[in-house]
């Protein structure tokens, strides 16, 4: 059983990864995770948790330590109204499972939730729904089923040098 | 395609060469070769080498990629200095000839030296990389590991996108610009226009200098959108061969244009007549109005800088404010040239002169303060407004602190004032 973490509209890449802590190693920079808006998130964030957001999710920049972030402190996937297209990009590419879901407004923060991300179905064990999710495109889902874009590409490498 | 009813727009003309298909319509999903790739000292080798080394590759063709350092530039502490080198030493082990060590931001330094050219497919490890739209190309941003994964291949996949036409007819007042059109394009069309092109166009953009599209194509990030672009013409063309680039095939580059009958997500007509210059408050580029309705916010610093808002012509802009007057008692005015060449030739036209007579401190050529990367980034509590295209909470120091944008005119006035002001009186000799 997981926890939701719900945020808003327009989190953007500067609140996931803020830029003068770039230098930092990517465990010690997720540990900053959207901190501006929620400085308990990443020390209370537990491995499967899930987080929902609102409309573009990810806007900003290209720096992929927005995902990286997210993942290296255990997010199961991300589930937004709608994504910016890089961080979009960049959450598949890790293998970071980020869904389209428009009901995020019957999601509370602290809601218990169980979702699996495979067969597409999220439930909320707090309030008793269960939700049938917006398939990921079959092209990225078979990225994120060889565990993202470079164990993908290497498959595909090595199949063409057999 | 089966009732081929209406023409293509630029982006699907330029996505289709890519793909090496006949015809491409938005959301077909296609893989395209890549004309050029590049990244920066912070997106680039440091992460592309490790992805490199695992898939056992090099670069797939060298020639077709470019690296700039324009983040960590200079070097401030061990990290950066280890940063940079990692970008050197991978330049000469992968034979990256395009390497340009801290002569200025990418987006600036690749036009410069001719490497953008019309119809071309570009991919960049920067989520600006849209600013080469301005030149009738293709250009999208794309993270770390999609960048390396370009870079071992010269190749990706993507969703063609609809575009949205944006038409300016008119012409600017004095003192309005187009960063002012992109400021106010963000509160009109907001900032969540996802997997769609924007482009450009209409009597106002045509008559632009290329630095001015530069402005309209790079800030199609902060709409969202996956690219903006510009059609090419004599004003491309003409740009291109004094940089000793000239484009082989004009006729080609002209037929680029989006067909008469082409199919849009959306068309939005404006009229810049009655554009007055714009000022987006904390902590979104959305959240613009215009400057008339700014005269009380003090400030603690003025930024003149980055991809968008340090060309020599904003550097000019800001110098036509600051001319014969002193940056006020209690507020710093901090200038990085966009690129050495910026720096050059404003030193020879007499612009770095009445900048640092106005009292401006001069900074190194790189993104600097506007990605929190560089000097001269803000302390709790303080205000500044900037010429830079971002003012997330946090982007520029402590996310405490307040960032304004507005145009290099709109910077210039605050800087003389200590207050947020519109800057036309400054032009008109009114001020």
């Amino acid at each position: 059983m997981s926890r939701a973490f719900v945020f808003g509209d327009a989190v953007d890449t500067d609140l996931l990864a803020p830029g003068n802590l770039m230098k930092l190693p990517p465990a010690e920079l997720a540990q900053h995770c959207l901190r501006a808006i929620a400085p308990d998130f990443a020390s209370t964030v537990q491995p499967g948790d899930v987080v929902f957001a609102g409309a573009n999710f990810g806007l900003g920049s290209s720096r992929e330590q927005a995902a990286v972030s997210l993942r290296l402190l255990g997010v199961s996937a991300v589930l937004a109204t709608s994504f910016a297209r890089i961080f979009y990009r960049n959450a598949i590419n890790l293998g970071l499972p980020a869904f389209v879901f428009p009901q995020v407004g019957e999601v509370s923060d602290g809601d218990r939730i169980s979702l699996d991300p495979v067969a597409g179905r999220l439930e909320n064990i707090t309030t008793g729904k269960t939700y049938a999710l917006t398939p990921i495109p079959p092209h990225l889902m078979a990225m994120i089923d060889d565990g993202g874009l470079i164990p993908h590409l290497k498959r595909r490498l090595k199949g063409a040098a057999a | 395609m089966v009732g081929q009813v209406s023409g293509r727009t630029l982006v699907e003309k330029v996505i289709a060469k890519a793909a090496g298909l006949p015809d491409v319509r938005a959301g077909d999903l296609v893989t395209a070769k890549v004309d050029l790739a590049f990244a920066h000292d912070s997106s680039g080798p440091r992460r592309w080498r490790p992805l490199l080394e695992e898939l056992g590759v090099g670069l797939w063709d060298p020639a077709k990629v470019a690296i700039v350092s324009d983040h960590y530039v200079p070097a401030v502490d061990a990290e950066s200095a280890a940063i940079l080198k990692t970008t050197r030493d991978f330049a000469r082990d992968y034979g990256v000839s395009n390497f340009f060590d801290m002569v200025g931001i990418c987006h600036l330094v690749l036009p410069e030296h001719g490497l953008i050219r019309p119809g071309a497919f570009i991919a960049g490890g920067d989520s600006h990389t849209p600013t080469a739209g301005a030149f009738g190309a293709y250009a999208a941003g794309y993270g770390a590991t999609d960048m390396a994964a370009i870079a071992a291949t010269g190749e990706t996949w993507l969703a063609v996108p609809e575009t949205i036409r944006v038409e300016w007819s008119g012409s600017f007042a004095p003192g309005v610009t187009a960063k002012d059109v992109m400021l106010f394009l963000c509160r009109e069309l907001g900032m969540d226009n996802a997997f769609k092109a924007v482009e450009f166009a209409g009597p106002l953009v045509e008559a632009m200098p290329m630095a001015e599209r530069m402005v309209l194509a790079n800030m199609a990030a902060e709409l969202g959108a996956e690219t903006g672009v510009v059609a090419p013409d004599a004003v491309t063309f003409a740009y291109l061969a004094a940089r000793g680039a000239p484009v082989e095939d004009e006729a080609a580059a002209l037929a680029l244009h989006s067909d008469a009958d082409a199919a849009y997500a959306a068309v939005h007509r404006f009229d810049a007549s009655d554009l007055v210059p714009q000022i987006a408050a904390p902590h979104t580029p959305a959240n613009t109005r215009d400057a008339t309705e700014f005269n009380e916010i003090r400030i603690d610093q003025a930024y003149i800088g980055a991809c968008v808002g340090a060309k020599i012509e904003d550097l000019r802009m800001a110098a036509a404010v600051l001319k014969g007057r002193r940056v006020a008692p209690g507020v710093r005015l901090l200038v990085a040239p966009g690129s050495a060449r910026t720096a050059e030739l404003a030193a020879r036209e007499g612009v770095m002169e009445t900048l640092l007579a106005a009292g401006a401190v001069l900074m190194p050529s790189g993104c600097g303060a506007c990605a929190g990367m560089g000097a001269g980034i803000l302390a709790e509590g303080e205000t500044c407004i900037s010429s830079t295209n971002r003012n997330f909470q946090g982007r520029m120091g402590h996310a405490g602190a307040n960032v304004y944008l507005g145009s290099p005119y709109a910077v210039a006035a605050a800087a003389a004032t200590g207050r947020i002001v519109d800057p036309r009186p400054f032009l008109t000799g009114a001020a």
